[in-house]
């Protein structure tokens, strides 16, 4: 279980706040994801609960064991894997696994059946140096290397930050397995589309929780009327969008835009809105709001 | 103690991966001794010289080829008035100017006595002051021959008068290094030098080599300690230093037929603790630094004060004062002495225990001074 009450953290002598009084906590065997874009204070956070930076005030406990007067303890239950790729690039695959058990006092295979199903996938290459992987496969070393020594807390930065689809997904199913062993974990992400995977997420935006739920949850409280809006000419249809009095919120999501809408608006008077201005084969259809939809919205508030 | 091993093999492992290191670490000490030893050298040679002959008698021209003999000095031009050989010198054509007077031989031959002028380009301060040194030296030498031959012309009642004539000869023994050889000076201190680089700027620029690739996380939330952490940093270069140090001290015998006149085994004893002390330097950089480039920066500024103001290429005790304060705090400047003392003059390892003393203090208040900079956590 993970306990964070009140957390506060400053950077170049108080001038940059990373962290604005968080306060959470995360069940044992949950997948808790702290959901954010760049520089919203996610790897601060993570640093701070993995003991490699001290908070300027506040409390984490992981697992009974306070990060800063306990932090030795706090070390040996958690295994942590920074945003970025931080293994030793010359060694091979076998041995920077080997290194990482040896340093935690056990052996590859004392711990072999909780990497088994990741390390399987990267096995074949066991000879190659680890600055040689694939982004994907990287990824996957790292994590074997943070499981290695049976931690109870896993904290994972950005683990899917720069990997293809195909290996996101598999990512993640490795993370649904592992929490099915009972293992906690904390992961960080700025892909809002990674939110379902999670048992519960926290939005993060300025070192502040904006929303902690379920996903459902989160999605449940979204209180607009959301549509989506496709057609040609995208950036010209965004503003006139935006120009129109009953939209009240607009934004480019892939090839759509998404709007919010005032109360009793008709779909065919905006259609009716944006043919006199020209756009003619607009798809305009009423949708469910995702994740990002929510950020959004709780962001221009 | 087995994670400290395990983290040396990784360190060695890592080293010889490496495809560059294994290699410099033989090529090194080997080039370094091959090439440094004939350039760097304060022995001024080639001084490039115009004389300029009023008299043009046979005396002066024995004059002009015993400078032209000498080894020192190249003939440039012989022109005829000091103008011309001022202007030479103003295109940079000639560094020194010899003026022979017209009534050189006259002078020699009656009055026993003459004068040369001379002008030097002191723009190299070391060039013009031992330049206008060894002419002087020439010219001292050429007239005590003159006067050796000149005796037997003379009748025998001046002969006498002029061995009356009162000669000082000054006869300099040089002793520990007879043959004046720079090279059998600078090869201890350029064995020093390796030492600095090896085992005070490598171990630094590894440690923050991790801290730029962020393995130092990784490290720092496993239960390795920060001492056996740094310990296995450091030991891989201490043996490197070692290594360096035989491969030195083989290769000084082999090529210039240096072996320590005192015993090789204090040289190696003395290596050790300077190691020991110039390694806290580096973890004192590498604790400041965060990127590689900083590391870099701050090793090169050290390294420049360590060398310059080591006693190296000039000796402490012409210094400044304050610039002896930062000499007696210098490591490299303890290693040089005791290099020189232990090769050229034989002294024994009990004659160094001084030096091996201040290092030693060195040593535990720049690794006193790492310890305590040491941040566990931002």
């Amino acid at each position: 279980m993970i306990e964070v009450k009140d957390l506060y953290k400053s950077y170049a002598k108080g001038k940059v706040n990373a962290l604005n009084g968080i306060t959470f906590s995360v069940e044992d065997g949950e997948i808790f994801g702290v959901i954010g874009p760049d520089g919203a204070g996610k790897s601060s956070l993570f640093r701070i609960l993995a003991s490699l930076l001290l908070p300027d005030s506040g409390i984490a406990v992981m697992n009974e064991h306070d990060v800063v007067i306990d932090y030795r303890k706090v070390r040996q239950i958690i295994g942590y894997m920074p945003g970025r790729f931080s293994l030793y690039q010359d060694l091979s695959v076998e041995e920077n696994l080997t290194f990482f058990a040896t340093l935690f006092n056990t052996t590859i295979e004392e711990n072999y059946h909780l990497i088994k199903d990741i390390y399987q996938q990267i096995e074949p290459f066991k000879n190659r140096r680890a600055g040689a992987l694939s982004g994907g496969m990287k990824q996957k070393l790292a994590l074997s290397c943070a499981l290695i020594h049976k931690p109870e807390i896993l904290i994972l930065d950005e683990p899917t930050t720069g990997v293809d689809p195909v290996s996101r997904k598999e990512f993640w199913d490795m993370l649904g397995r592992l929490k099915e062993q009972g293992i906690t974990i904390l992961v960080s992400t700025a892909y809002m589309d990674e939110a379902s995977r999670c048992d519960r997420i926290a939005l993060i935006r300025d070192g502040k929780f904006i929303a902690s739920d379920t996903p459902q949850g989160i999605i449940e409280n979204y209180a607009d009327i959301l549509w989506s809006v496709e057609g040609t000419r995208m950036s010209a249809l965004l503003s006139a969008l935006r120009d129109y009095s009953a939209v009240k919120t607009s934004f480019a999501f892939g090839d759509k835009i998404h709007i919010t809408v005032t109360e009793g608006l008709q779909v065919g008077e905006l259609r009716q809105y944006l043919a006199e201005k020209k756009f003619d084969d607009v798809r305009i259809a009423p949708i469910k709001p995702t994740v990002e939809d929510c950020f959004m919205a709780l962001t221009s508030e | 103690m087995k994670t400290l091993k395990f983290l040396i093999e990784k360190e060695f492992k890592q080293m010889f991966r490496n495809p560059l290191i294994p290699r410099m670490i033989v090529m090194y000490p080997i080039m370094v001794l091959l090439v440094f030893p004939w350039a760097v050298s304060f022995e001024i040679k080639n001084i490039r010289i115009d004389v300029v002959d009023h008299s043009k008698s046979t005396y002066s021209k024995r004059l002009t080829d015993k400078i032209e003999a000498s080894g020192y000095f190249i003939l440039n031009d012989t022109p005829p008035d000091y103008r011309t050989a001022m202007l030479n010198m103003e295109h940079n054509e000639t560094d020194m100017i010899l003026e022979i007077p017209s009534s050189f031989d006259t002078d020699m031959v009656k009055n026993r006595t003459s004068g040369v002028g001379m002008a030097v380009n002191s723009v190299n301060g070391t060039m013009g002051l031992l330049g206008s040194n060894y002419i002087t030296q020439i010219v001292n030498d050429f007239s005590s021959e003159l006067r050796s031959e000149l005796m037997h012309t003379l009748p025998p009642q001046s002969r006498a008068s002029i061995k009356r004539m009162a000669q000082i000869d000054i006869v300099p023994q040089y002793k520990f290094n007879p043959s004046l050889d720079y090279k059998n000076f600078m090869i201890p201190g350029f064995m020093v030098l390796l030492l600095t680089l090896i085992c005070g700027i490598l171990p630094a620029l590894n440690i923050v080599m991790e801290k730029e690739n962020g393995t130092i996380q990784q490290i720092n939330v496993t239960p390795v300690s920060r001492i056996h952490f740094i310990l296995a940093k450091l030991i891989p270069f201490w043996v490197v230093g070692l290594v360096v140090m035989i491969i030195s001290v083989s290769a000084a015998y082999l090529l210039y037929g240096l072996w320590p006149v005192g015993s090789v085994l204090a040289v190696l004893f003395s290596a050790i603790v300077f190691i020991l002390s110039i390694s806290g330097l580096g973890l004192i950089i590498s604790n400041y630094s965060e990127t590689m480039q900083q590391a870099s920066f701050l090793v090169m500024f050290f390294i420049l004060i360590l060398i310059l103001l080591g006693g190296m290429f000039t000796p402490v005790s012409s210094m400044p004062s304050w610039a002896q304060l930062i000499a007696a705090i210098n490591p490299f400047s303890y290693l040089a002495d005791t290099f020189r003392m232990l090769y050229l003059n034989g002294s024994k390892l009990a004659d160094v225990t001084g030096n091996l003393l201040a290092m030693g203090v060195i040593a535990v208040i720049l690794n006193g001074w790492a310890v305590f900079s040491y941040k566990k956590r931002g």
